[in-house]
């Protein structure tokens, strides 16, 4: 299974986590796992996604949810999950 | 599971401290490049340079999508070129640097390291010859980087070398004085240089 990270960062407002949730449907993305937290107005939210089906090639993905997140204020990035795990893991 | 903050301090480190990749570089080896005629030589050099890396731009650009993290530059290194041609009649290996310039330019990479000598132990007929050709080559290419190797733990130093380099690495300056010296900004006078070091000038293929 191709994991990724994505992560959406930004101000606090209604429909965020739908929006998103729905963009990543419209891809075949499959949602692993969500955490979510809200400091002082500001929204941070990581999922673990499965990529193994997408419609689009990974690099196109990580465009589509780029662009999605700039209309609405968001930062959006989507990365495969080997970075995290080499950057702290030994 | 990696933990939330591991995540944002990755990206932090990304987007604020501009964490990235230095380079991807792609070793070849040329020893099989090797013909009595320079000629043959020449080609197969450009075939197997063009072929081997044809996919190094595109594949490293992929993996700064997938990642999420900038590699800076993409680069072959390939095997100290005096040994490869050593064995052709060419007396200037200048043609030599050209085509790992074209080779370089046509896969998009941004460095070609390799025009290289390694002569901690003493000079081969192509080793002198390489190293004649250096400011010329440089003068002459755009992405093309030398480096000569002239001592080690093992063998000492090679003070013929030194001496021959200084001057070398003067009339590099001369030929390319319109560009503010800048030929010697490709060129590396090693001690105990490292195999397959990534690092320009000094990248060559081990």
């Amino acid at each position: 299974m191709k994991k990724a990270i994505l992560t959406v960062l930004g101000h606090d407002r209604v429909g965020i986590i739908a929006g998103v949730c729905g963009c990543l449907a419209e891809q075949n993305v499959n949602v692993l796992d969500i955490s979510q937290t809200i400091l002082d107005g500001y929204f941070t939210m990581m999922m673990v996604v499965d990529v193994d089906q997408a419609v689009l090639p990974f690099g196109e993905l990580a465009q589509v949810l780029k662009a999605y997140g700039e209309e609405r204020a968001l930062t959006i990035r989507i990365q495969r999950t080997d970075i995290f795990d080499a950057m702290h893991k030994l | 599971m990696v933990s939330q903050n591991n995540i944002l301090d990755t990206i932090r480190m990304i987007d604020k401290e501009h964490l990235d990749i230095r380079t991807v570089t792609m070793g070849i080896s040329l020893l099989d490049c090797a013909s009595e005629s320079a000629a043959r030589s020449l080609a197969r050099i450009y075939d197997k340079i063009t072929k081997k890396a044809e996919y190094l731009v595109r594949v490293g650009t992929q993996i700064e999508q997938e990642f999420g993290i900038p590699i800076v530059n993409k680069r072959i290194a390939v095997s100290p070129v005096a040994l490869v041609a050593g064995s052709t009649e060419a007396e200037d290996y200048t043609d030599f640097a050209k085509v790992l310039d074209k080779a370089g330019k046509e896969c998009g990479v941004d460095f070609v390291g390799g025009f290289s000598a390694l002569v901690q132990k003493g000079f081969t007929p192509g080793d002198r010859k390489l190293i004649a050709s250096i400011p010329r080559a440089l003068a002459e290419t755009d992405i093309v980087c030398s480096s000569v190797n002239v001592g080690s733990t093992r063998a000492g130093i090679n003070m013929d070398a030194v001496a021959l380099m200084g001057r070398i690495i003067k009339e590099t300056a001369d030929r390319t004085a319109d560009k503010s010296g800048f030929g010697n900004a490709k060129l590396v006078t090693f001690c105990n240089a490292v195999e397959d070091n990534p690092f320009m000038a000094g990248a060559f293929h081990g």
